[in-house]
């Protein structure tokens, strides 16, 4: 086989993989069926879907709010070994793809909580932070989180998560992954390539931030009403 | 001092890589980095170093407005300008009919070298341009912005909108020398080597969509959210109509190959570059408004000073489509930019 049938094959494969992924997003979610089976969730990701801030130790993120497709690939991901987590993977194998399909549109439907994290962190470390989400630092090609996050970081569809009024020990915890080699599914590494930019300092700066920013439910989580 | 932009200073003209470079850097009273050669972290991502002769400018940033000696209320000026800059969407439905910004295009709010930095027009205009065939300006030439590359109007000469624009393109300029005599170190969007194959329609659509769609969709519309847009459209009524620079294909080839995807310059190769600037510009989008109401005319007229770069008015290989060939303006409907087509200097040229 030459090169270019090569090219015909993996590209027919990445379209195989495309109208799979497309597929699994599809398949629409039971939020009445994830609540019963987001019951084993409940003891890390609370009740509110608020998830909890902890200083120090591992932090759980808040999944209320998020969007669905996203959470979705990120359980999948966990099953399948290209998100690394001790806590998670168990958790996640206990799934099928219904029950996660269910759990994401239960979740994705709930109002979104506020986070922690950001209370103690000093003015000049917030306005850092602000800067990297909205600016973000061109000198260090450090593109601006809202550039892909999308404006005010209320996420940008399935692929780019929600990341204000997430806990800050949260998204530190994953960009310090990300700058570590310690995840890796994000597409085409948008992600990863940026994190191995940010100092610590930008890091802590920018989890802060986010974790300061509270969401207004009317405009950015209307499906969270008719859930209620 | 933790979160102080790295400054860059004069001295470092004595550094053996600066040897022989014109540097303008704006230097701050607290710089620290004084061996440091200017934009290395470009060349550590596969830029370009500069070379010998080159004017070589690190703009200052916004940080640096808040200290400047200068006038309180041209800081104001200024701020409304680069905010204007970088949320252009507010000008929409007055003067900007599509989804784009000016830093959607010129990113880093218009300091990237690389991604036609704008603090050059500042420094080269006046001058003649080949597009219009006559002497423009500054605000001539950010009025020509906003007739293709926002496919709407500008606003008028002189207009709080348009001096504060030119005020801010001025202040990135700061230290830079007028109409300087050597290139300018990562000006415009310079095209990638020639590809060892002729751009290609279907290797820049599998191209496309492996690298872009993630982002810009699968059939180029952008991706908004909440109403408000995320990612530019590519092409369509969002976008840039055909007479903007971002057509001419190997301009729009510059532009990827040094700036996309976000955050990863330069990991395209060559021929993915111009395959999808190929790809990009076979799509449709808003007429040119030099439209003579034939494209085939249109073609003629403004072939040889724009549109030999670009791919209006050619016959779409896979489906017979004429490209330009339609009076579809996009939004901006019965709105004529009113600059464009302007006659200038008539007495000069009769004499």
């Amino acid at each position: 086989m030459n090169k270019k049938q090569w090219g015909k094959v993996s590209l027919l494969m990445s379209a195989c993989l495309v109208s799979g992924a497309a597929f699994a997003q599809a398949q629409e979610g039971d939020a009445q069926r994830g609540q019963a089976a987001a019951a084993t969730c409940t003891a890390c990701h609370q009740a509110n879907g608020g998830g909890m801030n902890i200083p120090g130790g591992e932090s759980w993120p808040r999944l209320a709010g998020l969007d669905a497709g996203y959470i979705v690939k990120q359980l999948h991901d966990f099953k399948e070994g290209r998100r690394q987590s001790a806590s998670m993977m168990p958790f996640a194998n206990m799934l099928n793809d219904e029950q996660i399909a269910d759990v994401a549109a239960y979740y994705s439907q709930m109002p979104i909580t506020p986070a922690q994290g950001g209370e103690s962190a000093s003015e000049e470390l917030l306005a850092r932070g602000q800067q990297l989400a909205e600016r973000g630092d061109w000198d260090a090609y450090i593109v601006s989180c809202k550039s892909c996050h999308g404006p005010g970081g209320n996420g940008a569809g399935s692929d780019f998560p929600a990341i204000a009024s997430q806990h800050a020990g949260y998204i530190s915890s994953q960009l310090l992954a990300w700058k570590n080699d310690e995840r890796s599914n994000d597409p085409q590494n948008l992600m990863g390539a940026i994190a191995k930019r940010m100092s610590d300092e930008d890091i802590q700066a920018v989890s802060a931030w986010y974790a300061t920013q509270t969401v207004s439910e009317q405009s950015d989580n209307s499906a969270g009403e008719a859930a209620q | 001092m933790m979160f102080h932009k790295k400054r860059l200073v004069l001295a470092l003209v004595g550094s053996s890589l600066a040897t022989g470079l014109v540097i303008n850097a704006f230097a701050d009273s607290d710089a620290t980095q004084a061996d440091e050669a200017p934009y290395q972290g470009l060349v550590e991502l596969g830029f370009p170093a500069p070379q010998e002769g080159e004017l070589v400018h690190v703009p200052p940033t916004m940080e640096d407005l808040d200290t400047a000696d200068i006038h309180p209320e041209l800081k104001k000026v200024i701020r409304y300008g680069y905010e204007l800059f970088t949320d252009t969407q507010q000008l929409r439905d007055e003067y900007v009919y599509n989804d784009m910004n000016c830093s959607s295009c010129h990113l880093g709010e218009g300091r990237q070298p690389f991604s036609a930095p704008v603090w050059a027009a500042a420094i080269t205009l006046p001058d003649f341009r080949g597009k219009n065939q006559h002497v423009n300006n500054l605000e001539e030439r950010i009025a020509g912005c906003f007739a293709y590359s926002m496919n709407g109007t500008p606003p008028e000469y002189g207009s709080d909108e348009m001096l504060a624009l030119s005020a801010y393109h001025q202040w990135l300029a700061k230290g830079a020398p007028m109409y300087p005599s050597q290139p300018i170190y990562g000006r415009g969007f310079p095209a990638p080597d020639e590809p060892a194959q002729e751009p290609d329609y279907a290797r820049g659509e599998a191209a496309y969509q492996e690298q872009c769609a993630i982002c810009h969709r699968d059939d180029g519309s952008g991706h908004y959210e909440n109403g408000e847009y995320v990612f530019p459209a590519p092409w369509g009524d969002g976008s840039n109509n055909w007479g903007a620079g971002l057509v001419r294909v190997d301009t729009a080839a510059g532009f990827i190959y040094n700036n996309m995807p976000l955050g990863q310059p330069r990991s395209l190769n060559e021929q993915d570059a111009w395959d999808i600037a190929y790809y990009m510009s076979s799509q449709e989008r808003p007429q040119d408004p030099r439209y003579t109401g034939d494209v085939a005319e249109t073609l003629e007229r403004f072939g040889p000073t724009f549109h030999n770069r670009s791919l209006y008015g050619q016959t779409r290989e896979h489906d017979g489509h004429v490209l330009g060939d339609h009076a579809n303006m996009g939004e901006k409907g019965d709105v004529i930019p009113w600059n464009v087509g302007m006659p200038r200097f008539e007495q000069l040229s009769e004499e």
